[in-house]
């Protein structure tokens, strides 16, 4: 059977994107709205997750603003609703073109900056987005703005309803793990996982990594734009607390818990975050706790997050042969 | 214009700066020294808070809950240290903030399970409760004293870091960590008192404010921000670049708080500058920081012979 993925993992990871391209029909059989409601919101927060690990595992660029750009995104979709534009394509290129413009003139001036510099900048332009959105009295302020009605798209692209909105987003995140896949493995994605491990070594070669890494920068915050986007037409709600910094935390918490510079890590992280967040809440009120104390012992002891464990279930295959 | 608005705003504005001086001494230290970014610093400012309450609670003593306090923080602080921290010196930046932002889950759901989800109000002393006359100008007595006791602790730790062979040893560790482990100091043992330290004094900070805003969880999650611009914006290891830069933010922030839109009227019409202005007062420290990382990345006042 050669059009079977040849490692475990792969298997694991095509039957996953199997269950997720049936996810709408299986939840209807099973009479249940709900599940397909939390899928949703996991799958737009995994298009951010890989958003976020383009820039933080392959390209080695620690953001704890990446948060900012979900808003962004948002309020692409709030505002213009609040005037009466619903129009989904004027949503859509605003969202990407507002996050771009942000990320470039952001991205410029924190690429000059390395390491802990360059997290602690990423999260003080997320944070000044955060008090614009914040001091909006005009569109809510930290009350946050109701969205009537969903983004309009021609009728075979509806999101009005709950299946239109999930293949939306799982349209969306097709793309953006095709995009990764093919972004990683060329010439660009070379130069920007080079310049993770030795940035003078590529610039010796001949390469501005500067450029390569502010065009990861600003393509990675167009991808989480979308996510943005597709969250305000999910939620119908929106506020500045969507891209508070403990957000960006969890983003990055999302990324590891899958694995860093793989392709199906933050998938697989944040549909395990989102699962758990869940099933934890619903148990205890005291989840956190637990969830923190994970989040310890998956730095100390962790290795390669899920993406890590189901490669050892490859090589135990690969030396049972 | 009304000097005595003007006056309490300084003071205002002095208070802000010291306790953010009291938060940002301990976390450069133990930035510049461990090369460490402990995201959940704030969290032992909110655990110094709850222990004071408590301590005052049984005995009634706003010093003893004060003095208590600060042996429990130091000694919560160690633990953490010893069993946690001490294992991530060695790993990069990211695990530093994934293990911080997890202990910050931690301590603010363990709050929640020891206090309760609702904050905890801490009664002052009638001694300090006044408020003393100046002229014609009447501040709140406790105020007052939340101003002497960061200067006072300034200028301990400044007498502990240049004149103490202790401060010797963590000036020199903020400078150039390899050559002192090197010269054959226990690092280990160096580590766990300045962490300790900083915990101790991020706690009292806590202490402090507690009596004006009581105790809440997460009550750390915003101020460890402020003070992490401050860490950057004084240079990474300096505790007088940290002193400055917190004066220099809590004026900003106080000031522009109160008197920007006034500024900002004289640029534009009433109704824009009535909305900017509290946008750009609360963006003015992250724009400063921006600023002074892509023009001067190594802080207004670095460390000495910090390359």
């Amino acid at each position: 059977m050669n059009w079977l993925p040849a490692t475990i993992s792969g298997r694991i990871y095509a039957l996953l994107l199997l269950v997720l391209a049936c996810a709408p029909f299986i939840f209807e059989w099973a009479n249940q709205p709900f599940y397909l409601d939390l899928l949703s919101r996991a799958l737009i927060l995994a298009i951010a997750a890989i958003s976020l690990n383009l820039i933080l595992g392959f390209g080695g660029m620690v953001s704890l603003g990446h948060a900012a750009y979900i808003g962004i995104g948002a309020y692409c979709v709030g505002i213009p609703s609040y005037y009466d534009f619903y129009n989904g394509w004027l949503h859509l290129v605003l969202a990407l073109s507002v996050s771009a413009g942000f990320a470039l003139v952001t991205g410029a001036i924190s690429l000059r900056t390395k390491g802990v510099y360059f997290i602690m900048i990423t999260m003080a332009f997320s944070q000044m987005a955060y008090f614009i959105f914040l001091s909006l009295e005009e569109y809510g302020a930290d009350d946050g703005l109701v969205i009537y009605s969903r983004s309009e798209f021609p009728e075979w692209l509806s999101m009005d309803s709950s299946t239109g909105l999930y293949y939306w987003i799982f349209a969306v995140l097709l793309l953006a793990l095709l995009l990764t896949h093919r972004l990683v493995y060329s010439r660009f994605g070379r130069v920007i996982v080079g310049s993770k491990y030795n940035e003078q070594r590529m610039q010796a070669l001949g390469f501005n990594t500067y450029r390569y890494r502010l065009a990861c920068y600003v393509i990675a915050a167009m991808i989480c734009s979308v996510a943005g986007m597709l969250l305000g037409n999910f939620t119908s709600f929106i506020s500045p607390d969507m891209m508070g910094w403990t957000r960006s935390g969890e983003l990055i918490f999302m990324v590891i818990i899958g694995g860093t510079a793989t392709l199906f890590g933050p998938l697989v992280g944040t549909i395990a975050f989102v699962l758990l967040e869940e099933f934890l809440s619903a148990i205890t009120i005291y989840w956190h706790l637990i969830f923190g104390i994970m989040l310890v012992l998956l730095v100390l002891f962790g290795k390669g997050g899920i993406h890590g464990w189901l490669q050892m279930l490859d090589r135990k295959a690969a030396d049972h042969d | 214009m009304d000097w005595n608005l003007l006056i309490t705003q300084l003071m205002n504005g002095l208070q802000l700066g010291l306790l953010l001086f009291l938060l940002a001494s301990g976390l450069t230290l133990i930035f510049g020294i461990m090369d460490f970014i402990n995201l959940a610093h704030g969290s032992f400012y909110m655990i110094g808070a709850y222990f004071c309450g408590t301590i005052v609670s049984i005995t009634g003593s706003f010093i003893a809950g004060v003095l208590i306090g600060l042996i429990g923080v130091f000694a919560v602080g160690a633990l953490v240290e010893r069993f946690i921290v001490r294992h991530l010196y060695l790993k990069d930046h990211l695990d530093h903030v994934l293990v911080t932002f997890g202990l910050i889950l931690i301590f603010d759901t363990l709050v929640h399970l020891l206090w309760g989800p609702s904050g905890m109000a801490i009664p002052l002393p009638d001694i300090l409760n006044g408020q003393v006359s100046l002229g014609s100008l009447e501040l709140p007595t406790y105020r007052l004293v939340i101003i002497v006791a960061g200067l006072l602790v300034a200028a301990m730790l400044y007498f502990l870091v240049t004149k103490t062979r202790l401060g010797m040893l963590i000036r020199a560790g903020a400078s150039n960590r390899v050559m002192v482990e090197a010269l054959g100091i226990n690092i280990n043992r160096l580590f766990l008192i300045v962490f300790a330290l900083g915990t101790a004094m991020a706690g009292l900070a806590g202490m402090l404010i507690a009596p004006i805003t009581e105790a809440s969880i997460g009550m750390g999650n915003d101020i460890i921000i402020i003070a992490l611009v401050v860490v950057i914006v004084g240079g990474i290891g300096s505790v007088k670049g940290a002193f400055y830069a917190a004066l220099i933010i809590g004026m900003i922030d106080t000031m522009s708080r109160s008197y920007l839109d006034q500024l900002l009227q004289l640029m534009m019409p009433n109704t824009y500058a009535e909305t900017a202005a509290p946008a750009l007062s609360a963006m003015l420290v992250y724009i400063l920081m921006a600023a002074v990382l892509a023009f001067r990345p190594q802080g207004l006042f670095p460390p000495a012979g910090m390359k």
